[in-house]
């Protein structure tokens, strides 16, 4: 048993250092601009959220849909802290506004003060929220996260969110350096250590004693109150770390997009998210991570050709035009629930074993289907 | 070592137990019995902490633990096999049995050790998730759950519901080994044939009251409960 357990984990450990390895070598051998960049940096940030969306939803049983907002915190302390001083002093980015903040930070920081105010926020919020279940604490953090979109936007606040207006020139990933130089990081690589670092993290807490006693709260409250574990607390808690990392990955998108508008944090990004956390398996960490590359490949390059009139090299501009991409889209999406209603994982997690068993299961069946 | 006195607990808008007062000595098997509805489970769930009394006073090993949260009652040494087992169906069986430890920082291998001598079938099935055991066994569990808290009083909430005959009597009797170990323990039962032959002490409670008491043996020859609950 602990054989096994050993062998697993340096699998599991030669796995990750693989794709962090192809990842470099992708960065020093592909053009900068190619659109599988795009995929995969936004795969990442995407999977760290669906991640702390799915330790919400998955693992503690807790339906809340508020993660856009806590990106979009996320996502605006990041580019308010790192905005260098004397460009908030000018009018370059604050053209109507004073900005208040008269410092900047590194990159580093402003991730970590990114966390840090979307944990504050979850933390006031929860306090009354958490006492909700099931649909209505939906409804309330949906309505929460409307209300933090709205607040965001709102005039009185321009010396610190410079209102409805763009957001830039903050540290974006062309302008992330390497710790103590000029050498411009890596970009796909910083995003990948960043996801990764943060997914690593909430797997060492589920799998620890109060990721236990989330599922445990997941599986029946009164078993676990029982129990002695004090709900609203290990609730609370589960709320606030989700909502760091969720904070994290907003500032990761805003670090991605090169500029931030409250605007874009509306409730379809949430509904996004939760897609891929049911596509991939609510409970499955490596699902959301699989579903997150495959939504986002699939959305931003493979049915990109449906918007553009041609498609697997058949051009009709006729029918491929604008828009045709979200219908095939969402046919996938029905095809998925109805063929995989438990998401491509279920809720277990991708592993060697699991991984040789399915295709011994494919080469089978294969056979079977051949003599017949 | 356990004393309610005057105990009256509202819930859901009825007034379920309706002052009731009771002792349990240190190292016996009490029972409570009595048909649906009469407040057993309330009683049980109030000395728990998931529910407030509305009057009266609960006190163990001298301190008074009326109102107390339910984590705090746990780790003054309490712990409750909830009504219909109430396992976790998604945490494999070791993983609710750790969970039933949760308030531990000793080491609980001695615990775990000793919970799979009593059930053995426990052991060969500690990867199966919870979920997928029999009825009897997810029984087995619930009780194991409860011993890794380690508890002093140990009250059970109908462990022999849903389960077939020749289980239940297994479950009796591990009951009573349970108590060899040193465990106090409070058993709610409609099987009240089984909970008096095991019982040390016995309370009738009919709405929400007590209405009779004396040990078990004396109990189940009780002309009265005789044909309540016995069906002679």
């Amino acid at each position: 048993m602990n054989r096994e357990k050993r062998n697993h984990l340096i699998r599991l450990f030669v796995a990750i250092a693989a794709v962090y390895l192809a990842v470099i070598i992708l960065e020093m051998t592909l053009r900068p601009t190619s659109i599988l960049f795009t995929v995969l940096r936004k795969g990442a940030i995407y999977s760290l959220v669906a991640v702390s969306m799915n330790l919400l939803n998955g693992f503690t049983g807790l339906f809340s849909l508020g993660q856009a907002g806590f990106m979009l915190l996320g996502a605006y302390t990041y580019a308010i802290f790192t905005i260098p001083a004397d460009v908030k002093a000018s009018d370059r980015v604050y053209r109507y506004y004073d900005c208040i903040i008269g410092f900047d930070t590194g990159a580093l920081a402003g991730l970590i003060a990114a966390g840090l105010v979307a944990a504050l926020f979850a933390f006031l919020i929860g306090l009354p929220v958490l006492r909700l279940k099931s649909d209505y604490l939906a409804i309330a953090t949906l309505g929460f996260a409307e209300i933090i979109r709205a607040i965001f936007q709102w005039d009185v606040l321009g010396p610190v969110t410079n209102g409805a207006n763009l957001l830039r020139e903050y540290k974006d990933l062309s302008r992330i350096t390497l710790p103590f130089t000029d050498i411009p990081f890596p970009p796909t690589l910083f995003v990948f250590i960043v996801a990764g670092i943060s997914i690593l993290l909430i797997v060492l807490l589920i799998n620890s004693s109060y990721g236990r006693a989330f599922k445990a709260i997941r599986d029946d409250e009164t078993a676990a109150e029982a129990m002695g574990i004090n709900l609203f607390r290990h609730k609370e808690l589960a709320f606030v770390i989700s909502s760091f990392f969720a904070g994290v990955s907003g500032a990761l998108l805003a670090a991605f997009q090169y500029t931030v508008q409250a605007q874009q944090f509306e409730s379809m990004m949430t509904y996004e998210i939760l897609l891929i956390v049911v596509i991939g398996g609510i409970g499955s960490i490596s699902g959301s991570c699989i579903a997150s590359f495959l939504y986002i490949a699939l959305s931003e390059w493979w049915l990109r050709g449906l918007d553009m009139g041609k498609f697997l090299g058949i051009a009709a501009p006729d029918l491929f035009r604008s828009g045709f991409r979200k219908l095939v889209f969402s046919v996938i999406i029905m095809i998925i629930v109805l063929f995989f209603s438990r998401g491509i994982m279920g809720d277990k997690e991708l592993s060697y074993a699991r991984f040789i068993s399915w295709i011994k299961g494919f080469g089978k069946k294969k056979k079977k289907g051949a003599a017949a | 070592m356990f004393e309610i006195k005057g105990l009256s607990v509202n819930y859901g808008g009825i007034e379920a137990v309706r002052d009731i007062s009771f002792t349990v000595e240190e190292g016996t098997i009490v029972t409570l019995i009595g048909a649906n509805g009469a407040g057993k489970s309330t009683t049980l769930r109030t000395i728990a902490g998931l529910v407030k009394p509305r009057t009266g006073s609960i006190s163990f090993m001298g301190e008074n633990i009326t109102g107390k949260d339910p984590s705090y009652i746990v780790g003054k040494g309490i712990t409750l096999v909830p009504e219909g087992r109430k396992i976790f169906p998604d945490l494999t069986v070791m993983e609710n049995l750790r969970i039933g430890a949760y308030l531990r920082s000793d080491s609980i291998e001695d615990d775990l050790e000793m919970v799979f001598s009593l059930f053995p079938r426990l052991r060969e099935r500690s990867w199966q998730y919870g979920g997928t055991l029999s009825g009897g066994e997810q029984q087995m569990l619930a009780v194991g759950r409860a011993l890794m808290s380690r508890p002093k009083l140990m009250m059970m909430d109908e462990p022999s519901l849903g389960l077939a005959p020749l289980i239940v009597r297994d479950i009796f009797s591990i009951i009573r080994r349970i108590k060899e170990e040193g465990v106090t323990i409070l058993l709610v039962e409609q099987n009240a044939n089984m909970a008096l032959q095991v019982a040390d002490m016995a309370y009738v409670m009919e709405t929400g009251r007590i209405t009779l008491s004396g040990p078990g043996n004396e109990l189940i020859k009780d002309e009265a409960v005789k044909k309540a609950y016995l069906g002679k």
